[in-house]
């Protein structure tokens, strides 16, 4: 069977908002038709069949259990459209893009949407695990006798809600605590990481500046730019935020130079050329492969295993199977869940022990050009709405891409659960 | 947003009151529906063959009964003073059976600088039409349309007959020799693909969707801020959203680059953007000139230049530039704004002979008073008293105007090159 590579058409998000700001009252599906309906408006999808449309959220309520289908029937797509639900926490967005070019790669589908939405604003509040078990004996009970007798069990303390939580289920430590660890392990400095947060948010601007993102951002809720981004912000400003990760002398994670909370939500137009062809559209970039790997946090070491360590293995194996180099690409796309997570990640490729040992690989894959990295700022300058990373990462890279003309790019995401997502564009 | 006195004096005593205390009583304009036909009964014509090609009922005697949807008055002939006579007496008769929301129209021709009796004679008519326009009663205008040698009026006659012409009162439209196919009167712009800016919002949006509903595939522009309320535009009208700031440095490239790629060039291109920083010229600083002057005139100029230049703009294409009544009458702290909109009239009748040797035509429209979010924001008795000071006595809808940037947009409007179309109800000021 031969494949083919799917195109990247386009994108579109929306403005990345800080927790509780203006998208507090916005839920998961208004978002997410609100990237699909801009989606749709800038490329003339109204009423358009497509192969389907793969999205999810990591912050799902549960009446949301087919948040994708419910945004696409409340999007101008044709309802004839599929769509299903993925949550692979930070990877999603480019699980998503990797589920549908496959599919396009496979001949199954034509054309597609994938993307991802996630508030921590609009966050699912469950119940007290305690009063579950109540009401679920109240449900099974029989006999208004039974009923009474399964109600007798409730207590005041089980009004206390269940309010999700980031942090990991099986160690009982929040992600920025994982990468603190992480940070330490590697000898992540302070002024490294303010640096790199720096550099997010002056290239986020100027991004925004020369007009980057006009075809790729369509505003919301009268936020027109990404509201985490501080175009003023310096080293100095910078270097006053007090950590709030790791402990001691040896805590360098700040607020700055971690992601903050955010809402948001972004997808991607996938097509073979052909059906961009029919319909007068662009294309930018070709999906040419993708890798997903994951790490023992729970057991493992703890240098070696990080929680967000996972695409430090996921790229060497990508790159084998296409026969590259870490130093065959014109871009860069790290995520920048923590600044320290990717410093953690590159210096684990410079490292030839761990590089030997851990990767069997017979040397380190060594460093790359930093001026490839994150041209256009990421995650610290932008916000980080869960599953809407990938969205934003995948267009962005592929716009690079189509601006540059050639070359190809490079795409990395660590993601809870000790996963990450990793894939190569390249120019069409 | 509704007009509330309108709705009062059209209910039963709010009629009444109106008329024994002699109030303004604006009327129910009839308004283009789909389908419906052009004339809601028939027209009395001094000579049958002015409707040639028109859908309608002609009859060219009174009976002295009828009620007459339109009145069509053939003066292309006159030459003496003493032509006029049977003007008169053709509208002295049966003007006061002209129907609700009826329509006088009169052909005439242009001045031509060889024969003083006749220039007198032709410019007569002007002075009439205007006048008939304030006495008309019941939502009816009176228009006039110049015809050059033999060029067809047929278009013109059917825009003004039609709904679509509302809110366009005492108006000279000319209509000369340009290339005029004649199209489907039920979707005119069928197959066209047009470029709307400042189409989020207000006129805009009522522009885009017009143009849609007339078959056109609408490309809709305005500032990335706005986007939101312009993919919703898109959306309901099945066009595709164009973020961009017309008036930044790169906008004419790629303008045309998205219209030359994505949709194999451009048919219609309706200049609608426009923003307001009013202030007395005493007041006012200079980027509230600069920014002005930028967004409403400057940028008009620079995307038409690069237009003409360029294979994306097709042949036989037709751009309408919005300028506003502010521009001809001037107004009071809108010393910019003034200057760009009468700027935008001085630029089409500047372009028209360049258009014209591709036969595509420019032509500007100039809104009077138009319910729109900008209006709303006046104070209530600002507002009230601007609603009445034309001859319809009441504001025009962003969907007047928009239905006479469609007709200028057609195919059959050729004729039309380097004019003003005003959409004002005939607006007491500015003339």
């Amino acid at each position: 069977m031969s494949t083919r590579r799917a195109a990247v058409v386009g994108g579109n998000r929306i403005p990345f908002a800080r927790a509780d700001g203006p998208y507090a009252q916005a839920s998961n599906q208004d978002m997410l038709t609100a990237a699909l309906d801009g989606l749709i408006a800038r490329f003339g999808l109204q009423d358009e069949r497509l192969g389907e449309v793969a999205a999810g959220a990591v912050l799902k309520h549960s009446k949301d259990f087919n948040l994708t289908r419910e945004s696409v029937l409340g999007s101008r797509l044709a309802a004839s459209t599929p769509a299903y639900d993925v949550q692979q926490a930070c990877g999603t967005g480019l699980e998503t893009t990797l589920l549908v070019a496959n599919k396009i790669a496979l001949g199954q589908v034509e054309s597609g949407i994938a993307g991802g939405v996630d508030t921590v604003s609009d966050a699912p509040i469950a119940v007290n695990e305690d009063l579950r078990q109540v009401l679920l004996s109240v449900n099974r009970a029989r006999s208004l006798g039974g009923r009474l007798k399964a109600l007798g069990g409730l207590r005041p303390g089980q009004l206390k809600p269940a309010i999700p939580r980031n942090f990991e289920p099986r160690t009982g430590l929040s992600m920025g605590e994982h990468a603190a660890i992480t940070a330490v392990e590697w000898e992540v400095t302070r002024a490294a990481q303010d640096e790199l947060t720096l550099a997010s948010h002056r290239n986020l601007a100027a991004a925004y500046d020369r007009g980057f993102f006009t075809d790729l951002v369509t505003p919301f809720r009268k936020l027109a730019r990404d509201q985490n981004l501080r175009p003023d912000t310096s080293l100095e400003k910078l270097a006053k935020l007090k950590p709030v990760f790791g402990r001691g002398p040896d805590a360098t994670m700040t607020a700055g130079n971690s992601t903050p909370l955010s809402d948001g939500a972004a997808s991607v137009l996938l097509a073979t050329d052909e059906w961009a062809a029919e319909r007068n559209l662009p294309v930018l970039a070709h999906v040419v492969d993708g890798e997903t790997a994951a790490v023992d946090y729970v057991h493992g070491d703890r240098r070696a295993d990080g929680l967000l360590m996972a695409p430090v293995y996921a790229v060497p194996r990508l790159l084998e199977r296409n026969k590259l180099t870490l130093q065959d690409f014109d871009f860069y796309e790290i995520h920048e869940a923590f600044a320290s997570t990717v410093l953690a990640t590159l210096a684990a490729w410079e490292d030839a022990s761990f590089c030997r040992d851990r990767l069997g690989l017979p040397d380190a894959l060594g460093s790359i050009d930093r001026s490839r990295l994150n041209v256009n700022g990421s995650s610290l300058a932008a916000g980080h709405p869960f599953a809407a990373t990938g969205g934003r990462i995948v267009a962005t890279l592929a716009k690079l891409l189509h601006e540059k003309g050639s070359g190809r790019g490079l795409i990395s995401i660590c993601a809870a659960g000790g996963q990450g997502v990793v894939a190569i564009l390249e120019a069409a | 947003m509704s007009d509330k006195y309108l709705n009062l004096v059209n209910s039963p005593a709010g009629k009444a009151v109106a008329s024994r205390v002699g109030l303004p009583r604006p009327a129910v304009l009839r308004r283009y529906r789909p389908g419906a036909p052009l004339l809601p009964g028939p027209a009395l014509a001094s000579n049958a063959g002015v409707a040639k090609g028109l859908d309608i009922e002609v009859r060219d005697a009174d009976d002295g009964e009828n009620r007459w949807a339109a009145l069509l008055y053939d003066a292309t002939d006159a030459a003496a003073v003493s032509d006029l006579v049977p003007l008169r007496e053709f509208f002295a008769g049966t003007l006061r059976r002209l129907a609700s929301s009826g329509r006088v129209v009169v052909l005439g021709r242009s001045p031509a600088g060889t024969d003083p009796a006749v220039d007198a004679t032709r410019q007569a008519l002007d002075g009439i039409v205007r006048s008939l326009g304030k006495e008309l009663r019941a939502g009816a205008t009176a228009n006039l349309v110049l015809v050059d040698g033999d060029a067809s009026p047929e278009s013109a006659l059917r825009f003004l007959l039609s709904g679509r012409s509302a809110y366009v009162d005492g108006q000279t439209i000319r209509v000369g020799p340009g290339v005029a196919p004649t199209e489907d009167p039920a979707r005119p712009l069928d197959g066209k693909v047009a470029l709307v800016t400042g189409a989020a919002r207000g006129i805009g949006a009522a522009i885009a969707e017009v143009l849609a509903r007339d078959g056109a595939r609408v490309v809709v522009a305005d500032l990335p801020m706005a986007g939101e309320r312009l993919a919703e535009v898109a959306n309901r009208i099945g066009g595709t959203t164009l973020q961009l700031d017309i008036a930044g440095p790169e906008a004419p490239a790629t303008l045309l680059g998205h219209l030359g790629e994505r949709h194999g060039g451009v048919d219609i291109v309706v200049h609608n953007a426009g923003i307001t920083r009013d202030k007395l010229l005493a007041n006012m600083k200079p980027e509230q000139w600069d920014s002005v002057l930028a967004v409403n005139l400057e940028s008009q100029l620079r995307i038409n230049t690069a237009l003409l230049g360029s294979t994306v703009l097709h042949d036989g294409a037709r751009v309408v530039c919005l300028a506003s009544t502010s521009g001809i009458a001037g107004n009071r702290g809108q010393t910019n704004y003034a200057a760009s909109k009468a700027g935008v009239i001085g630029m089409v009748r500047s372009y028209a002979s360049a258009f014209a040797r591709r036969d595509a035509t420019i032509n500007a429209i100039a809104p009077g008073f138009i319910d729109t979010d900008m209006t709303h924001a006046m104070p209530f008795a600002t507002r009230e008293v601007a609603r009445r000071l034309n001859s319809l006595q009441q504001a025009g809808l962003p969907v007047d105007v928009a239905e006479t940037a469609a007709w200028l947009s057609s195919p059959s409007a050729g004729g039309v090159n380097g004019q003003v179309v005003r959409v004002c109800g005939q607006n007491l000021v500015g003339a």
